[in-house]
C-alpha cells in the first residue's frame, strides 16, 4: 500500500532523513518511533505529498507522490502534529468543509459526518466552536477529519497526544479496529502505544532507520543475555557464589527489592529449572522465579542512544533485520 | 459545492466572525462618507460664490467637483485599508498550522489561491455597493452625469482587486500578519510613488514605461470617465501576475 524507496530529504546542508526505505502492507499498522528531530514528521510530510523528497520515490496505493499527488492525497487521511482545525468554525461546519474539499456532498457527506462524529464521540460538542474546545477534543476533531472520507491509508502524527488516559485507550482501540481494512502509519513517543497497537515498528534515529520489526522480535533480537529474577525468603551469604556455579550463569546482581536477585544467563539458555533446583535443595525459600524480557523501551534506548559500544549492536541488528532495505544500513553509525 | 466554493464560504465565515471586517469596513465607509460630505459642502460653497458673482442660478458640475475628487482620494484609503483585509489569508493558515492540511487536501494550489481571492473580493465589492448610497442620495437632490460615476466605480473595483491581489501575495510570504500588511502596503506605495519618477522623466521611453507600470495614470483615466482598453489590460494583467506570483510563493513553501 505504501512503498518508500530510498528517500532522502536535505535542507541546505542539513540532511533530515537519509535513504529511508520501508513499506506498509494493506491493513497493516506501523509505528514510527524515534526521538525528537529524528525525521518522523519529515517522513510523514513526504508521504502526504506536503513536501517533495530530495531523492527517492514514494508510492501510495500505486500512485507516485511526485507524479500524481492529487490521487495520493485523495487516498490519504492525515493528522499532522498540530490538529489542523479552524477555531472560528463549529465541529460540524469544519468537518463539512473538509468533506467539501474532498469533493463529498449531499447524503454521502452527511452520513460520513455522522459516522466520524460517532466514532470519535464528538456528538456532545458538534455545534460548538472549535476555538472553545479543549486540547483533547481538538485532537479528536483532527482525527475525525482524517477519518472522514474513510481513506485506505491513514497517516497519524502522534495521534494520542493531549488526550486523557481513557481517551488514549479509546483511540488505540479505534486504531486497532482500523487495522485490516486500512493501512496506518503512526508516529509516537509513547512506547507502550506502539506495542499495544502496531504489528510492526520502525525505529528512526538521526534520519536513518535503525531497526524495523515486530515489537517482540525487536526485543528478542537485541537481548544479549537472558535475565531471570529470583526472590528468596532467606538470604545466606554464600547464595551468590552457589548460583554462579550453575553452568551458563554469567553474573548475579542484587535486585531492586530486598531478597530479589537478578541472574544473567547465556543467550538462548533457560536455566529456571536448574536455579529452582539449587534454591530448593539449599532451603533458601523460593518465593518467585521469572524471566525478564526486554521492553520496547530498552530496545528504543539502546538503538537511539549514541554511546560507545553501540555501533556493533546496530550493525548486528541491521544485518539480521532488514531484508528489504539494504541501502539504509550499510552506512549506519 | 466545489472545493473553490467551499473555500470561499469558509473564508467569508472566517471574516465575519472576526472583528476585522466590521472594523475595517466601518472605517472605510466612515472615510468615504466623510470625504463625500467635505466635497459636497465644498461644491455648495462654490455654487453660492458663483451665484453672488453671476447672480441668479449658477450651475455647478458635481462630476468634477465631487466625484472625481472623491474617487481620487479613495486611492490612498484603499492602499492603506486593503492590505489589512488581506493580511490574514495565508499568514493565519501558516501560523495556525492549517496550511499543511490545505496543502495535503486533494485540491490544486490554484483553487486555494482563487478561493481566497474571490472571498475577499466579494467583501470588498460589498463595501463598494454600500458606498453607492452616496451617488444615489445625491441623485435625488441634484443632477449629474452617471457615466463618469460608473467608470469611477469600475476604476475603484479594478484598483481594489489589484490591491487585494498584491495583499494576498504579501500574505503568502510570511506567517506574521503584521509583516504581511506592511509588505503589501510597501509594494503598493512604491507603485504609487514611481508615478512621480515617471512624471519627472517626462516624455522619454523610460518615463513612459515607468508611468505605465504605476497604477496612477490608468486609474486617473477611469475616474475621468475614459474607458481605454489599455487600462483594462493593465489591471487585468497586473491582477493575473499577482495571483500567479502568489501561486508560486505558496508552491515554493513546500520546498522549504
Amino acid at each position: 500500500m505504501i512503498d518508500v524507496q530510498n528517500i532522502t530529504k536535505r535542507y541546505g546542508h542539513h540532511t533530515a532523513i537519509d535513504r529511508v526505505t520501508f513499506s506498509v502492507a494493506k491493513g497493516e499498522v506501523l509505528a514510527f518511533l524515534g526521538p525528537n528531530g529524528a525525521g518522523k514528521t519529515t517522513t510523514m510530510r513526504i508521504l502526504t505529498c506536503f513536501m517533495p523528497a530530495t531523492e527517492g520515490t514514494v508510492r501510495v496505493a500505486g500512485f507516485d507522490c511526485a507524479d500524481q499527488p492529487l490521487e495520493v492525497k485523495r487516498r490519504i487521511g492525515y493528522l499532522p502534529e498540530t490538529p489542523p482545525v479552524y477555531q472560528e468554525l463549529t465541529v460540524t461546519e469544519y468537518l463539512t468543509f473538509v468533506g467539501q474539499l474532498r469533493g463529498m456532498g449531499g447524503r454521502n457527506l452527511t452520513s460520513a459526518l455522522d459516522q466520524s462524529i460517532g466514532r470519535l464521540e464528538l456528538g456532545s460538542v458538534r455545534h460548538r466552536l472549535i476555538g472553545n474546545l479543549s486540547r483533547g477534543y481538538r485532537q479528536r476533531v483532527g482525527l475525525a477529519q482524517a477519518l472522514l472520507h474513510d481513506p485506505p491509508v491513514l497517516i497519524l502524527d502522534e495521534p494520542t497526544i493531549g488526550l486523557d488516559p481513557k481517551q488514549i485507550i479509546e483511540i488505540r482501540e479505534l486504531i486497532k479496529s482500523l487495522a485490516g481494512s486500512h493501512s496506518v502509519i503512526l508516529s509516537t513517543h509513547i512506547l507502550p502505544e506502539a506495542t499495544a497497537v502496531c504489528q510492526r515498528v520502525v525505529i528512526i534515529s538521526g534520519g536513518r532507520i535503525v531497526a524495523e520489526d515486530s515489537p517482540e522480535q525487536l526485543s528478542a533480537r537485541l537481548r544479549q543475555s537472558e535475565k531471570i529474577s529470583v526472590t528468596l525468603k532467606s538470604f545466606p551469604v554464600d547464595c551468590n557464589a552457589k548460583l554462579r556455579e550453575i553452568p551458563g550463569v554469567l553474573n548475579v546482581f542484587p535486585g531492586e527489592r530486598a531478597g530479589m536477585l537478578l541472574i544473567e544467563c547465556a543467550l538462548g539458555r533457560d536455566l529456571r529449572d536448574e536455579i529452582a533446583r539449587v534454591v530448593v535443595s539449599n532451603h533458601w525459600g523460593l518465593l518467585e522465579l521469572r524471566t525478564i524480557s526486554m521492553t520496547l523501551e530498552d530496545v528504543f534506548l539502546r538503538l537511539t542512544r549514541h554511546e560507545d559500544g553501540l555501533p556493533q549492536q546496530l550493525e548486528h541488528t541491521q544485518a539480521t533485520a532488514h531484508k528489504g532495505a539494504p541501502a539504509s544500513q550499510e552506512t549506519a553509525p | 459545492m466545489t472545493p473553490v466554493q467551499a473555500i470561499i464560504a469558509k473564508e467569508l465565515r472566517g471574516y465575519f466572525v472576526s472583528p476585522i471586517v466590521y472594523v475595517v469596513g466601518a472605517v472605510f465607509l466612515l472615510i468615504f462618507g466623510f470625504l463625500s460630505y467635505l466635497y459636497i459642502v465644498f461644491a455648495g460653497a462654490q455654487a453660492i460664490q458663483l451665484m453672488q458673482m453671476q447672480g441668479g442660478q449658477a450651475s455647478i458640475n458635481l462630476n468634477d467637483l465631487v466625484f472625481r475628487n472623491l474617487f481620487a482620494s479613495m486611492r490612498f484609503v484603499l492602499l492603506i485599508i486593503l492590505p489589512i483585509l488581506t493580511m490574514r489569508l495565508f499568514a493565519e493558515e501558516r501560523k495556525l498550522r492549517t496550511f499543511e492540511f490545505l496543502m495535503t487536501s486533494p485540491i490544486g494550489i490554484h483553487e486555494i489561491v482563487l478561493g481566497k481571492f474571490v472571498s475577499i473580493l466579494l467583501i470588498y465589492f460589498g463595501l463598494l455597493g454600500i458606498t453607492s448610497l452616496v451617488p444615489t442620495v445625491l441623485m435625488l437632490f441634484s443632477e449629474f452625469d452617471w457615466n463618469p460615476v460608473l467608470t469611477g466605480y469600475l476604476g475603484m473595483a479594478l484598483l481594489g482587486a489589484l490591491f487585494l491581489a498584491v495583499g494576498l501575495f504579501a500574505s503568502a510570504l510570511t506567517e506574521n500578519q503584521i509583516v504581511a500588511a506592511f509588505v503589501g502596503f510597501g509594494i503598493l506605495l512604491t507603485f504609487w510613488l514611481i508615478s512621480g519618477l515617471g512624471a519627472l522623466l517626462g516624455d522619454t521611453t523610460a518615463g513612459h514605461i515607468i508611468s505605465y507600470v504605476s497604477f496612477m495614470e490608468h486609474y486617473d483615466r477611469l475616474i475621468r470617465g475614459l474607458i481605454d482598453t489599455s487600462d483594462l489590460m493593465y489591471f487585468g494583467s497586473g491582477l493575473l501576475l499577482m495571483l500567479f506570483l502568489t501561486h508560486r510563493v505558496v508552491e515554493s513553501t513546500r520546498w522549504k
